[in-house]
């Protein structure tokens, strides 16, 4: 896959990140190299290995159905900027 | 051109835990705004995901009850985007290992024939929080109420090829997941919402169209209507040589239109990657087995058994088993009483229309199935007439008291006296000479008439078999 800048101006506005004009060439060329490397164990034959969704050979702990926390709201939006009427306040998101 | 429309639907049945996915805050409908939102589902640093326990079971219940594949292996996964009321900055949801696999349902249409349709998988994933864009000089309120709440994705295969199969399709889910006990499944509260896939192509083709998302549907009517809008609005693009383009689209349904959604409000591209503060949940057979084995008897079951074992018509019994609450009501009645026919008929006709009319739920009805049998039991001891047993009920609506001293109390017995009757036709005979006439001629029908007169002057207390009798002999 041809990588480049557009790529790196995509990913970032995805990611809502800010990258100067500086930065994404360096950024392009280290990602350039990830890509390099992945493309290298690509040709690694894995037919006989399952798929690592989770790096730890462990399963999920389950959690009973109990309520375990209390109404915390007050303190909670002492954190906010704004609020109005128990709602966090933030700057309108459609017109 | 003749079009085909092609139609798959998402929909999201919001699962009814104590508590969320994968925290302990409680998760009741209703709560005041940000009341149940705690630092887990503000998202503060530190803060980590543990499963409920209940979320996973009712999935696989779901999944166990339309015969899918259940994932003995699942796995969570980031879907990533930015909206204020994603206070992450990801959902929490399943892509590639989903704990419900493929199943499917049968749908049945008016016309009573019956179709498979497939669902594709169900996946369990966190509800976002609300936004509320009104009132707030300018901003937007945030409610994460919502935030982190347990959904069950079900998606079904793109095998829907109209509206009227779509909505068939989803007051299946609806019932299933009710009789499953597993959400409130209420669409104007949103604890079931659907997304529609919509393409067309010419009939008889086997390639699909390009496909529109429409989403913001909240109830069965509009779904209906959303979707002969968008195939309407897709015929107008095409036949004028235009092209459909894929894209996701709000239906208003006050103006019965769609318009396209800003790119803003949803990314393409969501960067999916394994939720790395979650491992891999393993269920095993022990597990799966155990859940089977507390399945309810499922709508079509029990309809199908209601006509078997009741005599009931197939449409009866479908609106006996509409609701699980619905069936079991009837059923207790027509055990307790011995009629299941009467039973039905009372349930989807007297009982139907009171709670309609009073906008009851069944549980909020005066009138439960242990006071319904009394009033069954008492028509068929020819205690009171089965005219007489319609004011009974009407009057064991507004009054909670013993369905016998109702009975007494408004002097409502039926007249079995057969001195009392016998004055009765006797002043009916009197009173229609040339009625009594005819039937001597032998006009047979005239006998109903003076049967209803006899009731009149008994105020329908009569026992009308008697009367009949009495009558006849008397005339002959």
């Amino acid at each position: 896959m041809a990588f480049d800048k557009t790529e790196v101006e995509k990913v970032a506005q995805l990611a809502r990140l800010h990258i100067s004009d500086i930065e994404k060439d360096e950024v392009t060329g280290r990602i350039k190299d990830i890509l390099a490397l992945i493309d290298e164990m690509q040709s690694v034959d894995t037919d006989a290995v399952a798929p690592l969704a989770h790096p730890l050979d462990m399963t999920q702990r389950l959690r009973e159905d109990d309520v375990t926390e209390s109404n915390r709201r007050d303190e909670l939006q002492q954190l906010a900027p704004e609020v109005e009427a128990g709602l966090y306040l933030v700057p309108k998101v459609i017109e | 051109m003749e079009w085909e429309a092609v139609i798959g639907l998402e929909v999201h049945v919001s699962l009814s835990t104590n508590t969320k996915l994968f925290s302990g805050t409680a998760s009741i409908f209703g709560a005041e705004p940000n009341t149940e939102a705690n630092i887990f589902d503000l998202a503060m640093p530190g803060t980590l995901p543990v499963l409920n326990k209940e979320a996973l079971r009712m999935a696989v219940k779901f999944g166990l009850a339309i015969d899918a594949e259940i994932g003995k292996r699942s796995v969570f996964d980031r879907k990533n985007y930015f909206y204020p009321d994603l206070p992450k900055g990801y959902q929490v949801t399943q892509l590639d290992f989903p704990t419900v696999g493929k199943g499917s349902l049968t749908i049945t249409l008016e016309d009573g024939s019956e179709r498979q349709i497939g669902v594709t998988r169900a996946h369990i994933e966190e509800n976002a929080g609300k936004s509320l864009h009104e009132d707030f000089h300018g901003m937007s309120g945030i409610d994460l109420n919502r935030s982190g709440e347990p959904l069950l994705e079900i998606v079904s295969e793109p095998e829907i090829r109209n509206a009227k199969e779509a909505v068939a399709y989803l007051k299946k889910l609806h019932v299933i997941v009710r009789y499953l006990d597993i959400s409130d499944a209420i669409m104007a509260q949103g604890s079931m919402r659907c997304d529609v896939n919509v393409s067309i192509r010419p009939k008889g083709s086997t390639e699909l169209g390009t496909r529109t998302e429409l989403k913001n549907i909240n109830s069965f009517r509009f779904v209906e209507k959303a979707i002969n809008s968008e195939i309407q609005r897709q015929q107008y693009v095409l036949e004028d040589g235009g092209t459909v383009i894929q894209e996701t689209r709000r239906y208003d349904a006050e103006r019965d239109t769609s318009s396209p959604m800003r790119s803003k409000e949803f990314a393409n591209d969501y960067r999916y990657f394994p939720e790395p503060d979650l491992l891999p949940v393993e269920i095993d057979d022990t597990y799966i087995e155990a859940i089977r084995a507390t399945l309810p008897e499922l709508p079509d079951a029990k309809s199908a058994r209601f006509v078997s074992e009741y005599g009931l018509s197939d449409y009866d019994a479908g609106v006996l088993t509409a609701t699980r609450e619905m069936a079991e009501y009837f059923e207790t009645v027509a055990r307790s009483s011995g009629d299941a026919k009467m039973a039905a008929n009372w349930v989807t006709g007297d009982l139907q229309a009171a709670l309609n009319k009073n906008n009851w739920d069944l549980a909020e009805s005066p009138i439960q199935a242990e006071r319904l049998t009394r009033l069954i039991q008492r028509i068929k001891d020819d205690t009171i007439s089965g005219k007489i047993g319609k004011t009974v009920f009407e009057a064991m609506l507004e009054d909670g008291s013993d369905v016998d001293q109702i009975i007494d109390s408004r002097g409502l017995k039926q007249v079995t006296d057969s001195g009392a009757i016998e004055s009765l036709v006797d002043e009916v005979i009197t009173n229609h000479p040339e009625q009594v006439q005819q039937f001597r001629d032998g006009k047979e029908a005239v006998l109903g008439f003076l049967v209803g007169q006899a009731m009149k002057l008994s105020q329908g207390k009569a026992n009308p078999g008697q009367v009949n009798q009495l009558l006849r002999e008397k005339m002959q």
